[in-house]
């Protein structure tokens, strides 16, 4: 392997580091809401600042290497790692937002009426994790399935949404807990959109194909 | 990133040279070029012109000499009388006349490849110095000859070869050295031909790159190493065709050895350094006007000048062929 | 999850321009001035060398870089009318001063030059004619001598069958990294490269880059170069000239990507040069 690759292995280890960081911290965030646990809600809020740190880190190394004026996958590989660390970072930020919303859910009562959080949690946690698993295998593939998912997880998110609603207007004392769930659903369904735009900058990086903003994961079609 | 919308812009036109085409696009056929031809024409008249002359005065001398020269012609001395074709015999000749180019050119070789490098490589090229011994190197080309023939009777017979009869026989009056003799003869022509010798040897010190010079100080040789071990050996083929200019130039001078030790007849072989020779040159030139028979000398004219031709040719062969073979060397490297 | 380790990844502290302390300093200019006869070249120079690290020299043509590396193994005296000013020090010796041997100095100091110019001689004549200057004789000692520098300059298996050809008969890439063994053939501390790939194909100039990353574990290498982007790619350092001055110098990642004089952003960038 020449200098210059290794380097670029070197930002590719990297960005995978912050990746198991930000899935982390959207993992121990949905548990702290679920189980109600201030602790670790806590803690998630505290270590979004690695995160942030990576994204410095990663875009830093990304210029350095840009400067020696890479070609082709490798200047795609450089850009495209820059997106999804950007991607991360949100994705860090919205983790965030969950344990705040369950550090405040935790202080009151439970609520009575289930809704499908979990679910969609998880929906968006194997979005995330598939669209970096094909990144490291370089599967366009994949990465092409994954993009449809997206419409799923905003249906669950409206459906949460309209039970809840629905919850808080017969049930008036439970609005701030309603409320809050409804932010957090939405924190969610943002992390199933950071992880559609990964898999897009995976299908770009391995294609050199840009499929972004057509929302269907299929070929673009001539457009005059 | 862009995205791509889709239409691919047609082909940009590809740019015609002007002029070249007509209006249908064609090229313009030849025109026929006279400047081109009469060039042609007169540099092949020009070269055809010059072989014709070589031929002839060559072709002259062949057919008139070959015929008279004989195994006895070339090995026999000049006891029998001198100018009568059937007896005469011009061995003598023949070695001196090699005799005096082979020492010139064991005089002239190193006192000229000497200069030359040091020309090229050490002098300051903008130093009065340099430009003094440029200037002496350049008109020392154009002396005339028999002014050659007077300074190596004044310099090397009388001042050196007196000096040395007086260093070596002191007291005895003795006239070894000083007088006209092969070693004076030779050295009077190695004067002559230095200029030949330092100029071609000049350019091929100057053919060599600079670069490889830098190459050798910058791994930390000094220049005489340098020198020695990268230049010079690139430059023996330019220095061996000096010594063939050299060669061919003094092999068919007279007036350098008229004073200095050319003999109208000697007995005997040249035996020693401080022994007048009998040369072939000179030769031609004492038939040609001391004859008392000048139609039955003609024939010895003839193949005299033979000889003397076919002399020079040898020696010029033999050079030729060391230079090919050092050529060879070099290319296939050790 | 996959476990991943977490590689270090070193990027160069940001310097200012200035003196960097980043590594033992080997080479140090004070003050330096050169002038051909009445012209100067270089105006008052003052820079640090780092030790086994690359330094670049960058900037337009003209702009004194390749007569700067010169006086580094004093190449400079070979021409006449030339005169300095200032130091050039060598592990805190001046290298100008009368007590120093040139010869001595050039040994520990090689060079390569733009155009490759091997020996009209054979692969190992080339190689071993430094060595033989410093009186390495024995067979067996030369062989091993030249089998690790062809093998340090990434040639040795493409030639090791050829040995005794002419190095002439290489190809241009190949000639060049000939020329790289035989500098390093006598294990210099320091190696100046003037522009080694300007005359190369990408793919040989791609091959002599990764062989002087390479190199520069073992050998100081200041390389002086007109391609920004092979500045970029294999300096630690860089240094901008411009008409015969010192206009930046500092960590490479800082010049390529904020440099702090308008002058460099602008050359760097392409406005002019």
């Amino acid at each position: 392997m020449t200098h210059f690759e290794q380097e670029l292995a070197a930002l590719k280890d990297r960005l995978l580091t912050m990746a198991s960081h930000a899935e982390e911290a959207v993992k121990d965030a949905v548990e702290a809401l679920i189980s109600r646990d201030y602790d670790l809600a806590r803690r998630v809020r505290e270590s979004d600042g690695v995160i942030d740190q990576f994204e410095i880190e990663v875009d830093e190394l990304s210029i350095h290497l840009l400067a020696k004026a890479p070609l082709a996958s490798n200047l795609r590989m450089i850009a495209v790692v820059m997106k999804i660390s950007q991607n991360l970072e949100r994705v860090g930020d919205e983790a965030s937002k969950i344990a705040n919303r369950a550090r405040e859910l935790s202080d009151e009562p439970p609520l009575k009426l289930t809704v499908e959080i979990p679910k969609m949690a998880d929906m968006a946690l194997q979005m995330l994790r598939g669209a970096l698993d094909a990144f490291v295998n370089s599967d366009p593939v994949s990465a092409r399935a994954l993009i449809p998912r997206d419409k799923e997880v905003d249906a669950l998110n409206k459906k949460i949404y309209r039970e809840l609603a629905e919850y808080m207007i017969s049930h008036p004392d439970t609005i701030t807990r309603c409320l809050n769930l409804i932010i957090a659903a939405k924190s969610l369904e943002r992390i199933a959109d950071h992880a559609t735009n990964v898999a897009e900058e995976v299908v770009y990086l391995c294609e050199a194909e840009d499929i972004r903003h057509t929302g269907k994961g299929t070929k673009v079609s001539q457009i005059t | 990133m862009t995205a791509s919308p889709g239409a691919m812009h047609p082909a940009p036109p590809v740019p015609q040279p002007p002029g070249a085409t007509g209006p249908s696009g064609r090229f313009r056929a030849a025109r026929w070029d006279w400047v081109s031809t009469l060039g042609t024409g007169a540099t092949g008249l020009a070269t055809v012109l010059i072989i014709a002359i070589l031929g002839v005065i060559l072709g002259n001398i062949i057919v008139n000499g070959v015929q008279f020269v004989s195994w006895h012609f070339i090995t026999t001395g000049t006891a029998s009388d001198m100018f009568d074709v059937n007896k005469a015999g011009i061995l003598p000749m023949i070695v001196g006349t090699s005799a005096r180019v082979i020492l010139m050119t064991i005089f002239v070789l190193p006192a000229g490849v000497l200069t030359a490098i040091y020309l090229t490589e050490y002098a300051r090229t903008t130093s009065k110095f340099t430009r003094v011994i440029r200037g002496a190197v350049n008109n020392l080309a154009g002396v005339p000859s028999i002014v050659f023939g007077l300074f190596g009777a004044g310099f090397f017979v009388r001042f050196v070869g007196r000096g040395m009869d007086a260093a070596l026989y002191p007291g005895k009056g003795v006239t070894v050295w000083g007088q006209p003799a092969l070693l004076w003869a030779s050295a009077t022509l190695a004067v002559m031909t230095l200029p030949v010798v330092i100029v071609a040897t000049e350019e091929s010190l100057r053919a060599i790159p600079q670069g490889l010079r830098e190459a050798s100080l910058a791994l930390g040789a000094t220049k005489l190493e340098t020198i020695r071990k990268i230049v010079l050996p690139q430059a023996v083929p330019g220095i061996m065709t000096g010594a063939i200019l050299a060669i061919s130039r003094a092999a068919g001078e007279v007036a350098p050895i008229l004073f200095t030790g050319a003999a109208y007849f000697m007995a005997d072989l040249p035996r020693s350094l401080h022994d007048q020779f009998m040369d072939l040159g000179y030769h031609v030139f004492i038939l040609s006007t001391q004859s008392p028979n000048v139609d039955k000398t003609r024939p010895l004219l003839y193949a005299t000048v033979f000889v003397l031709l076919a002399l020079t040719f040898a020696l010029n062969v033999v050079a030729v062929f060391i230079r090919a073979n050092l050529r060879k060397k070099a290319r296939q490297n050790h | 999850m996959t476990d991943v380790k977490v590689p270090k990844i070193t990027v160069s502290a940001p310097a200012t321009a200035g003196p960097l302390r980043t590594s033992p300093t080997l080479l140090e200019v004070v003050e330096l001035s050169l002038f051909y006869g009445a012209t100067q070249a270089l105006k008052n120079i003052s820079l640090e060398i780092g030790e086994k690290v690359v330094t670049a020299f960058i900037g337009p043509s003209g702009c004194g870089k390749s007569t700067l590396l010169r006086c580094f193994n004093r190449m400079n005296d070979l021409i006449d009318n030339v005169r300095i000013e200032g130091q050039v020090l060598i592990a805190d010796q001046d290298i100008n001063s009368p007590e120093v041997d040139v010869i001595e100095l050039r040994k520990r100091v090689g060079m390569v030059f733009q155009k490759s110019n091997p020996f009209p001689k054979s692969i190992y004549e080339n190689v071993s004619y430094g060595l033989r200057l410093q009186g390495v004789s024995g067979r067996t000692e030369l062989d091993g001598r030249i089998e690790e520098s062809l093998k340090q300059a990434a040639l040795w298996d493409e030639v090791k069958d050829r040995l005794h050809t002419s190095g002439l008969g290489l190809s241009g890439g190949q000639q060049q990294r000939l020329c790289i063994a035989r500098a390093i053939a006598i294990k210099p501390e320091i190696i100046l490269m003037d522009e080694p790939a300007s005359a190369l194909d990408p793919l040989a100039t791609a091959r002599i880059e990764e062989l002087i990353l390479e190199l520069k574990k073992d050998y100081t290498i200041v390389i002086v170069t007109h391609n920004m982007q092979q500045a970029a790619r294999i300096s630690d350092f860089t240094a901008f000239f411009y008409l015969g001055q010192l206009i930046e110098f500092g960590a490479t990642a800082k010049i390529f990507t904020h440099p702090a004089k308008k002058q460099t952003e602008d050359y760097v960038t392409g406005r002019f040069g």
